[in-house]
């Protein structure tokens, strides 16, 4: 191992793929191991060793330890964690409701019937053979706020929203072949799950966008985001994205299930229910700082994502002193309608004590409120769609929690 | 054909041609497979509200109170009252919604009560598609028709809605109007400047 050639595209005469795949592993492990990761120490020489041949699939640095947070129904994004727009595929947030379905490709139909001209099934490789379509959107969970607790991460804040670039057939494209009729202004869209996950689509508002995915970032699906094809909505609640897709149902009325009726729905203040509270309302979260982190004083960049689920992006506002006064942050070029927006804003932290804020307004003038006005329009018992205005305090010591007085006020 | 109407029937054919894709839907592809009514009928397990969709069979209370002991209890509660899963049976509050003015008046600073089939669910339907669909929750899809009507029958009894010796059919169950019926609203917001 003395004299390890090191420009060349040969491999090395007496040295194995194995040995190189050891000593590489063997390396990234004592890096790990913390002692050579002190500053001081600086840089491990990595240039006296071949590092491992290419290989049939990529994974991360074993330094990178990036991690959703799973419950038993869901699992969530580090938000934290990514600097980018698109979320890694593995990484997507997971919701469902009986586990994640087990889906044969080559058996995959999906069956179309009810007010159409002709009910039809369509095999995975007919989806893939229609024109295909592509798009970048956030798809979020309609139950995405976990900031109950100081010591609450971006991640369990709101780490049930994600986005991907999504690639499959409009929706229209299928309702053309299948003839759907004038009458038809409603879809049941039924998933292969042990829930047989059903939700009643309003035709008319969503016919534009929709499509039925089957790629996800350009590849297949993944199996928790409803391999082989799922329903995709954009800007519309996760839930209604049914997943693991078997039957479209065409009709003149919805019909009523469970998660359109008993859950999903939004309790008023004047005593009535919301139903069908699909579009998703703009929303901001400062990803950075957060907690658990701990600040320097002297220059901050404040980074996070915002996102409507009715367009673009308009301007996200960053308060560095609890909401009094407001500047606009940076938007990250390009701004997709109803994406993950990345906006970044500079500050210089003197020492004392803050509250970082961010707020969100979209192409419709909707400006993202205050937990206390969501609470004002939708009484106290308001569970679902809460996209309140959230933010971190910082104190003199530089620790950032969760600015839980803000939204418990 | 002289110059001048060669022309002119071009331009027709274009402008015609213009119209015609902008206005006219995609041409099928003939891509995709006719279902058969066995097909369709094998997967189209969905009830509505009007009782489309309910099968043949029937249930009542007593039966579904031995189903329920036997399937349910375990993750509902012995009573429908809830553990690991959601709890199943509420009258309470009796004639109001467990939100809003009215509610906050009747509850007087006492503990929230839960959200039920009885005082939340607007469709009783909607009992029979999801049982039937979902439940139980360790073995999903098993339970036979008769078995549903039951078990929607001892819910819709515990929760005060019918009586305990009612017979639940599919003309029974589509006639059952439950007390959170009228309280759904459509979804209003438009975006702009209300926050709702």
């Amino acid at each position: 191992m003395a004299s390890t050639p090191r420009h060349t595209e040969d491999e090395p005469k007496g040295l194995t793929r194995r040995d190189l795949l050891t000593t590489t592993l063997g390396a990234a492990a004592l890096t790990l191991q913390g002692r050579s990761t002190n500053a001081q120490d600086g840089p491990l020489d990595t240039t006296r060793r071949w590092g491992r041949l290419p290989n049939s699939v990529g994974g991360r640095s074993p330094a990178e330890n990036l991690k959703r947070t799973p419950s038993p129904t869901s699992s969530r994004t580090p938000l934290q964690d990514l600097h980018g727009t698109i979320t890694p595929s593995d990484l997507h947030y997971e919701r469902h409701h009986a586990g994640v379905a087990v889906v044969d490709p080559q058996r995959y139909r999906l069956l179309v019937h009810g007010m159409v001209d002709r009910a039809l099934t369509f095999t995975l490789e007919d989806l893939k053979r229609f024109p295909a379509t592509t798009r970048i959107c956030f798809l979020e969970c309609s139950g995405n706020f976990g900031g109950t607790r100081e010591d609450t991460t971006a991640q369990e804040l709101c780490g049930l929203t994600s986005q991907s670039e999504w690639t499959g057939v409009s929706l229209s494209t299928i309702f053309n072949e299948v003839g759907a009729q004038p009458r038809a202004t409603w879809c049941l869209a039924e998933g292969q799950d042990a829930a047989v996950m059903t939700r009643s689509i309003p035709i008319r508002e969503v016919l534009g966008e929709a499509m039925l995915a089957y790629a996800q970032n350009g590849e297949a699906l993944r199996p928790e985001q409803g391999y082989p094809v799922r329903l995709l909505l954009p800007g519309i609640e996760g839930n209604a994205n049914v997943k693991w897709l078997r039957r479209l149902e065409l009709a003149d009325q919805p019909f009523m299930t469970r998660e359109e009726t008993s859950k999903y729905t939004d309790p008023l203040a004047d005593g009535t229910s919301r139903q069908f509270s699909l579009t998703m309302d703009a929303r901001s979260v400062i990803t950075s700082p957060g907690y658990p982190q701990t600040i320097q004083r002297g220059f901050v960049e404040i980074r996070g994502i915002a996102w409507s689920g009715r367009g673009v992006i308009q301007r996200v506002d960053v308060s560095t002193d609890g909401g009094r006064t407001w500047k606009p942050a940076t938007l990250q070029q390009p701004v997709l309608p109803k994406a993950h927006t990345r906006f970044r804003a500079e500050w210089e932290w003197d020492g004392r004590p803050a509250e970082i804020v961010s707020r969100a307004v979209d192409e419709s003038g909707y400006v993202q409120p205050e937990m206390s006005a969501l609470r004002h329009a939708r009484g106290r018992r308001t569970r679902y769609h809460l996209n309140a205005i959230t933010g971190w305090t910082i104190a003199a010591d530089g620790r950032v929690r969760f600015g839980l007085q803000r939204v418990n006020a | 054909m002289t110059r001048l109407s060669a022309i002119a029937a071009a331009l027709t054919f274009i402008v015609t041609a213009a119209l015609v894709s902008a206005q006219s839907p995609r041409q099928r592809l003939g891509i995709g497979t006719p279902a058969s009514p066995d097909q369709i009928a094998a997967l189209d397990i969905d009830v509505r509200p009007d009782g489309t969709g309910l099968p043949a069979g029937q249930g009542t209370v007593a039966e579904g109170a031995m189903i329920y002991a036997g399937k349910c209890a375990a993750c509902h509660g012995p009573k429908g009252e809830g553990a690991a899963a959601d709890p199943l049976v509420g009258a309470e509050p009796k004639g109001m919604a467990p939100f809003g003015p009215e509610y906050e008046r009747w509850r007087n600073g006492r503990p929230d009560v839960p959200f039920t089939i009885g005082n939340y669910w607007p469709y009783a339907t909607t009992l029979f598609d999801y049982v039937r669909r979902a439940m139980p929750a360790t073995a999903p899809g098993t339970l036979t028709a008769d078995e549903t009507y039951g078990l929607v029958a001892w819910l819709l009894a515990r929760n005060e809605i019918i009586a305990s010796d009612a017979v639940l059919n599919a003309e029974t169950l589509p006639r059952v109007r439950m007390p959170a019926r009228d309280r759904f609203v459509p979804d209003s917001r438009k975006g702009g400047s209300d926050v709702k």
